[in-house]
């Protein structure tokens, strides 16, 4: 199958095309079942290209399916190509697995909702863009993808179009993206310009070929700039500061796509375009450190906001932010591996975390307020147990998976010398554990805090949403054993082995050997700050119910700050959106439409207007007038012709 | 008599006919003095055939007056059907199409 890629992405286009111009009389479960149907089959093909894969031997694991000359113009030459090689192997599973996932918990989630059918369409034609992107063998094929699942992204934040809040969130997301995307694109005109080419396979070969032009470059150069080019678009897509503000608001949407779109595959793609240039940002360290910083700075400050929020979702929200900031971290330190496998890990739990959201707000009603849920543990148990596991597994809890993938970034991080980051990502690991268990505890323990009507129709979710859920929980809890960590003295990071052909082309900074105790006492270290996160979780909203609101009264400056996360939209607000709508309102609207334009299309009738008042008195009706004034144009002519000739 | 005579006996009736065509109101007044200009045209045409010794300036005049005849024949039927609708033969008194 590994030469039918191209079928990856086609089978949920089609799927898409189908329910999008045919599904308005499609009965609900037919739209279901085609639109499963067709990321099913993607996933079996999927899985049979990886299956293929793993067959090459260990070097040669990379496969590329050339379709057709795309653009030739001159000497630019783009084709339709698309790579498998084992980080494209891993992507691809993520997207279309949990894909699967979630559009088969979308099939109970969606079932009263209208335009259920478009719903499904635009899930799928996501599934179509996301594949694209991850499968691209050169940069504009994957711009193509990265410009899908934005478009994709916008239209399903927007789904419930009838609410402005939702149309709004919408717009954000797409606008905050394109800000990301200029960067990106002028990444890709740069590598352009420099190779002639797009190609991953031939860009890549030619920096890592010619170590004289394309040295580790110390300071600021053309691989510099290429790589903080490319971070810009990654920070938009993957909401990294200052671009992240875009992701909380998108959780407007419904859940699933939330979990699929927000969580688990379009917001990673940065983090997969970044391991996929390793070899161009592993020359630039400027860029790397930039990479770092940045992630290193969201993760902490996402986490903050995460802990003070009361909405089930948007805490949740930050929370992706804050764990894709790991994943930059993780890239930042030159650790790639340890990024996608954070990206591997975060996929399952994030999915489930979102997932389970999902069936609770289901349960309730609707209802997405933490401090109007609580004890409802006995009411929706298969939920309640499976988002414990992801909770337990986003607080790197051994044996869960997010264990394995946190612990394998910090190591990186203090491993190759960025003791403050290590420190930093510390702390956020501390404070993930607590926030996520506040949430865990806020609606699953304690008081009874909904309304009496509530009560009445508390149910657990139906089949078609508990076995995604049931299953992502599997995968959360074993996810981590594809990568030990070679500490554990069972053979080397599998993972890592696996991944390594598509990062060969990486230049290689030496380490120091590191020591297989000091990695173990690392990993016992955050064990015990997520341990004492969740301890200070329990202390708070389980033991002592109140506790949380007198420190909140006590530190109401901070509080107040988080509660309105940093007020960082307020100040974009004032600083750039205001003066944006006030340039666009008096300088281009009144100043350049209405003057100018206006002006001259209104000025050349008016002209004509007013010189047609005079000339039309020439046209009075009267034959004889008509004939002197022939006759005049007679004379005048022979007058010419005779005298001033 | 030379060609002289004959062009300046022709360039004063048009400039009668002309002046005609301007000043007169009535109608088939007008008309008239459109026919004297054409006529003044065909005296030249046939001035020019005698002296050149060429035959192709009469040939012009029948054309010429073929096409007066005719003109007369729509002229004469459109002056019938504006006096039947209107009761007047002035041209000023017709000044409908205008702005």
């Amino acid at each position: 199958m590994i030469d039918y890629l191209w079928l990856i992405p086609l089978l949920p286009l089609v799927g898409s095309a189908v329910n999008g111009i045919l599904g308005r009389r499609f009965p609900k479960p037919l739209i279901a079942a085609i639109a499963c149907g067709s990321v099913a089959a993607s996933f079996a093909v999927a899985a049979a290209a990886v299956a293929g894969l793993l067959g090459l031997p260990a070097a040669g694991r990379q496969h590329v399916n050339t379709l057709f000359t795309w653009i030739a113009s001159g000497d630019f030459v783009a084709k339709a190509e698309f790579l498998l090689d084992p980080l494209s192997a891993v992507m691809l599973m993520v997207v279309t697995g949990v894909g699967l996932l979630i559009h088969i918990y979308s099939i109970g989630y969606m079932h009263a909702e209208d335009g259920y059918y478009r719903f499904f369409s635009y899930l799928n034609l996501f599934m179509f863009s996301m594949l694209v992107l991850v499968l691209a063998g050169n940069f504009l094929l994957m711009f193509v993808g990265w410009e899908g699942v934005g478009l994709c992204s916008y239209l399903l934040i927007g789904y419930y179009f009838e609410r402005r809040s939702a149309g709004d969130a919408g717009k954000k997301a797409f606008i905050v993206n394109r800000i990301g995307d200029v960067g990106f694109i002028l990444g890709i005109l740069l590598i352009f310009v420099t190779f002639r080419s797009m190609n991953f396979t031939e860009v890549f070969g030619r920096i890592a070929g010619d170590p004289t032009r394309f040295p580790v470059e110390s300071g600021l150069g053309l691989l510099t700039a290429i790589g903080i080019l490319l971070f810009v678009g990654a920070t938009g897509k993957s909401a990294q500061v200052p671009l992240y503000v875009w992701l909380p608001d998108a959780m407007e949407g419904p859940t699933p796509v939330s979990a699929l779109i927000h969580a688990a595959t379009m917001v990673t793609a940065g983090v997969y375009m970044v391991a996929r240039c390793a070899p161009i940002f592993s020359r630039a360290p400027v860029a790397l450190e930039v990479v770092a910083a940045v992630g290193i700075l969201t993760a902490l400050l996402a986490a903050t906001i995460g802990l003070v929020q009361t909405d089930i979702k948007r805490v949740l929200a930050y929370s992706t932010v804050s764990q894709l900031g790991y994943m930059f971290v993780a890239c930042g330190v030159g650790a790639y591996s340890a990024g996608i496998f954070h990206l591997f890990t975060h996929a399952f739990f994030k999915a489930l975390l979102f997932l389970g959201a999902g069936s609770v707000i289901h349960a309730i009603g609707g209802e997405q307020d933490l401090m109007r849920m609580g004890g409802l543990r006995r009411f929706v148990p298969v939920t309640y147990g499976t988002m414990l596991v992801a909770a337990l597994a986003i607080s790197g809890i051994f044996p869960f998976a997010g264990f394995f993938s946190k612990d394998e970034i910090l190591w990186s991080a203090w491993s190759r010398g960025h003791p403050v980051i290590w420190l930093a990502g510390l702390i956020t690991a501390g404070l993930t554990a607590c926030y996520m268990f506040r949430l865990v505890f806020l609606a699953f323990h304690g008081q009874e805090r909904f309304p009496e009507e509530a009560r009445h129709h508390l149910h657990e979710s139906p089949r078609s949403m508990t076995v995604p859920l049931i299953a992502l929980a599997v995968l959360s809890a074993v996810g981590g054993l594809v990568g030990l960590p070679a500490w554990m003295n069972l053979g080397p990071n599998r993972f890592e082995e696996f991944l390594a052909p598509s990062l060969a082309l990486a230049h290689r900074t030496e380490h120091a050997a590191s020591s297989h105790g000091a990695e173990a006492a690392m990993a016992l270290v955050s064990v015990l700050v997520a341990l004492i996160g969740i301890y200070i979780a329990y202390q708070f909203y389980v033991a002592k119910p109140s506790a949380a609101g007198d420190l909140a009264r006590r530190l109401a400056g901070i509080y107040r700050l988080l509660k309105n996360k940093y007020y960082v939209d307020e100040a974009y607000d004032a600083v750039i959106v205001h003066p944006v709508a006030a340039a666009s309102r008096h300088v281009l609207w009144q100043g350049v439409d209405v003057a100018i334009i206006d002006g001259a299309v209104n000025g050349t009738a008016g002209t004509v207007r007013s010189s047609a008042a005079l000339l039309k008195h020439l046209q009075n009706g009267l034959i004889r007038s008509y004939a002197a004034w022939i006759l005049a144009g007679a004379v005048a002519l022979l007058l010419y012709l005779t005298l001033l000739r | 008599m030379s060609i002289y005579h004959c062009l300046i006996l022709s360039a004063l009736l048009f400039t009668i006919g002309t002046v005609g065509v301007i000043v007169k109101r009535n109608v088939i007044a007008v008309f008239l003095c459109i026919e004297l200009m054409l006529n003044a045209v065909n005296l030249s045409f046939v001035a020019f055939a005698r002296f050149l010794g060429q035959v192709d300036g009469q040939i012009f005049v029948f054309f010429v007056m073929v096409v007066a005849a005719a003109e007369a024949a729509v002229g004469l039927a459109i002056t019938i059907a504006l006096f039947r609708n209107r009761k007047t033969l002035s041209v000023d008194d017709v000044d409908g199409m205008k702005w």
